[in-house]
């Protein structure tokens, strides 16, 4: 009997990591990097990140003293790159939730290899989105009125309110994030603890106790696995649903008002699949960075990035009949706001957000309708790129477009940002990509445990060597995936 | 320091031959051992001959608390002690409690998935006689282990690791336990500091 792990070299699969990799090789190309020093590269770019994360804690310091006045908003646009970036966030997080929930739910085995680093970026984005929130209230010493808790004012939060349901996913989705990220990492942390066993000196003695006590003394057993790989599935199970919840409550924000341009139904499903597509797109970017610098060629494979650039076409796709779809019927409607509305999208004084947005999400995906082009790594990083600018710029059409176009002419205006708006967006980068960075230097990036479970010599019933003796055209092929990532 | 016999250790190196060895050890009748391995291998639960888990019940009480918990809340806050009438809408409404209800059937849900592994797996532990040997620091990188502790009704220094050199094993090891008494469990607690 073959394995059920090896690939179907029929329909032109290839193996999920380097071939004839030990699961020994697996462990340490994955733990080393939290064992020896950080490269050099590593410190320039958490300088830099850092940095613009100090600006972030200097912008909110300011808002905080002087009042949210120091941003663009004002009449008519109360909300703007604030409530921008919050959406854009939470939509990043998105993809890691996806990648770890509901890949795995569908027995995608390619999602080892990347849903550890997927998972750490949702709880990064999603800190991120949950800051803006926070700080747009203005009087941020009043945020627990949200919280289901006695206050002065002797009245409960309105359960009626989309805000209130919108607080109740957000932070079940971060806790639950955080709560399945863990429950992965708990072998993982065993891992490193056994490795730190043998080493000697102050190093040695604090990876024992930090990573021993992350580990809760996990040891493998069997009777341990069983409840855990319940319980994993069972998180999966609970995620898949949340998942699509959240940015479902995200868009009824503005579903459920009567401005022109954010009272459609079409809002749930399309702010799901621009969550994903976006959420991909950042995915993406960060592992041809981290593969590269780290070398992880050998278990983030050409497979992976081909699959991924093929989920962003999808999703890009969805996002791109949704745009159309919401013209249509604006048109048939017969709402003349409605209309005005998206006609002020293409030819009113915000088009070239509106051509930015189209182009970066509608046109740009499409160049993975080529092999060629979806196997090429520049074309992927540029793309990825642009798809999250794009995806920004989405948010900020919908929001801002629609506001300065409403129903009294005399309330019309133009929104421009401050240089506060940009500190607090830029920040937000930097503390992004300041917590990832941190991730990878500490933290076991790929999911160790299983991508070994997914390897062909895991599988018991795997023959060994005489099954995996392939035509020489399928290892060419497998060489040939691996070395077009370099 | 008294040792005491705590368990056998036996290695094997690949996943199929763990496999087999666990069904030749509950063939035996063994009660109190395990597998220990780097990864869940497919096929073990019936070569241990494992009841299904029980997380799941878990869940569906937390699910079920959460679920219940939150409209009690809302209908208690928004409907009982200070109605809140907004939209036109009766005070405790329903169709608007459903989102809430749905978030914290999950929070409460995943929390119970997540505690309750950890309570069913007797877990976290601060120590196990297992990590006593060297070899065992394999376990979570590439080696595939057997233990059959002491404590076993069938436990026999010599017929159990007959039965265990049956199984084709890599290597066999006897670990022991050091008995502390109560001085030196306070010497070793110091030494944690």
């Amino acid at each position: 009997m073959s394995s059920r792990n090896r690939p179907i070299k029929e329909i032109g699969e290839v193996y999920l990591t380097k071939e004839g990799m030990t699961f020994h090789e697996v462990s340490d190309t994955v733990c080393s990097v939290t064992e020896k020093k950080a490269p050099r590269n590593w410190w320039i770019a958490f300088f830099i990140t850092s940095s613009f994360a100090a600006l972030l804690f200097l912008a909110i310091g300011y808002v905080f003293w002087q009042g949210i006045g120091v941003w663009g908003n004002d009449s008519p646009s109360f909300w703007a790159w604030d409530i921008t970036n919050f959406v854009w966030w939470i939509g990043i997080g998105h993809a890691g939730t996806l990648i770890s929930a509901v890949l795995f739910i569908f027995r995608q085995k390619w999602r080892t290899g990347i849903n550890r680093a997927a998972e750490a970026m949702t709880i990064f984005a999603v800190i991120c989105a949950l800051l803006f929130p926070a700080i747009h209230v203005g009087r941020v010493w009043f945020i627990y009125y949200m919280f289901p808790i006695p206050n002065q004012m002797a009245i409960w939060p309105n359960f009626k309110s989309p805000l209130i349901w919108d607080f109740f996913a957000v932070s079940t989705y971060f806790t639950v994030s955080l709560l399945f990220w863990y429950s992965g990492l708990i072998p993982d942390f065993a891992l490193l603890r056994d490795r730190a066993m043998g080493m000697t000196g102050r190093v040695g003695k604090i990876r024992r106790l930090v990573y021993g006590s992350l580990a809760l003394g996990w040891r493998g057993s069997h009777r341990h696995w069983q409840n855990y790989e319940r319980m994993y599935l069972i998180l999966a199970a609970l995620a898949t649903p949340l998942v699509l919840s959240v940015h479902s409550v995200v868009s009824m924000d503005f579903a459920t008002s009567v401005i022109p341009g954010w009272h459609t139904t079409i809002f749930p499903p399309y702010f799901v699949a621009g969550a994903i597509f976006s959420g991909f797109a950042m995915v993406q970017t960060l592992m041809l960075i981290t593969r590269a610098v780290y070398g992880m060629k050998s278990l983030i494979t050409m497979r992976h990035l081909e699959l991924m650039n093929k989920i962003m076409l999808l999703t890009g796709l969805l996002v791109g009949y949704a745009y159309a779809m919401e013209f249509f019927i604006a048109a048939y409607s017969g709402n003349e706001y409605e209309r005005y509305d998206f006609l002020s999208r293409i030819m009113g004084p915000f088009w070239w957000a509106y051509v930015f947005m189209f182009g970066c999400n509608c046109i740009v995906p499409q160049v993975f309708w080529f092999k060629k082009l979806r196997t090429s790594v520049p074309v992927m990083l540029i793309a990825s790129c642009l798809i999250n600018i794009g995806m920004w710029f989405e948010r900020f059409v919908i929001i801002v477009q629609s506001q300065n176009r409403d129903f009294l002419p005399s309330s019309w205006g133009y929104y421009r940002p401050t240089g506060v708006d940009v500190c607090v967006f830029l920040g937000t980068l930097g503390l992004f990509f300041t917590l990832f960075l941190l991730f990878i230097r500490w933290v076991p990036m790929i999911a160790i445990a299983e991508v070994k479970g997914v390897m062909p010599q895991a599988d018991p019933h795997d023959e060994g060597e005489h099954s995996t003796e392939g035509s020489p055209g399928h290892e060419a092929a497998a060489d040939a995936a691996l070395a077009g990532g370099e | 320091m008294a040792k005491r016999a705590a368990l056998y250790l036996a290695k094997y190196d690949t996943p199929h031959g763990i496999l087999h060895a666990a069904e030749q050890v509950k063939k035996a009748g063994y009660a109190k051992w395990d597998v220990h391995t780097p990864f869940p291998v497919h096929g073990m639960d019936d070569a241990m001959g494992l009841p299904d888990s029980r997380v799941g019940w878990i869940v569906f009480f937390s699910g079920l608390t959460g679920i219940s918990g939150a409209l009690l809340m809302m209908w208690w806050m928004n409907g009982v002690d200070y109605p809140l009438v907004v939209g036109g809408k009766p005070p405790s409404s329903l169709p608007s409690d459903v989102p809430i209800m749905f978030e914290l059937m999950v929070l409460f849900s995943a929390f119970g998935a997540l505690f309750g592994m950890l309570h069913l797996n007797k877990l976290p532990r601060h120590h196990h006689p297992i990590f006593e040997t060297e070899s065992f620091r394999t376990a979570s990188d590439d080696k595939f282990f057997i233990s059959i502790e002491s404590e076993d009704p069938k436990f026999d220094l010599a017929e159990t690791k007959a039965m265990l050199e049956g199984t084709h094993a890599a290597s066999i090891e006897l670990v022991e336990e050091t008995l502390a008494d109560e001085d030196e469990d306070e010497e070793a607690g110091e030494e944690h500091h």
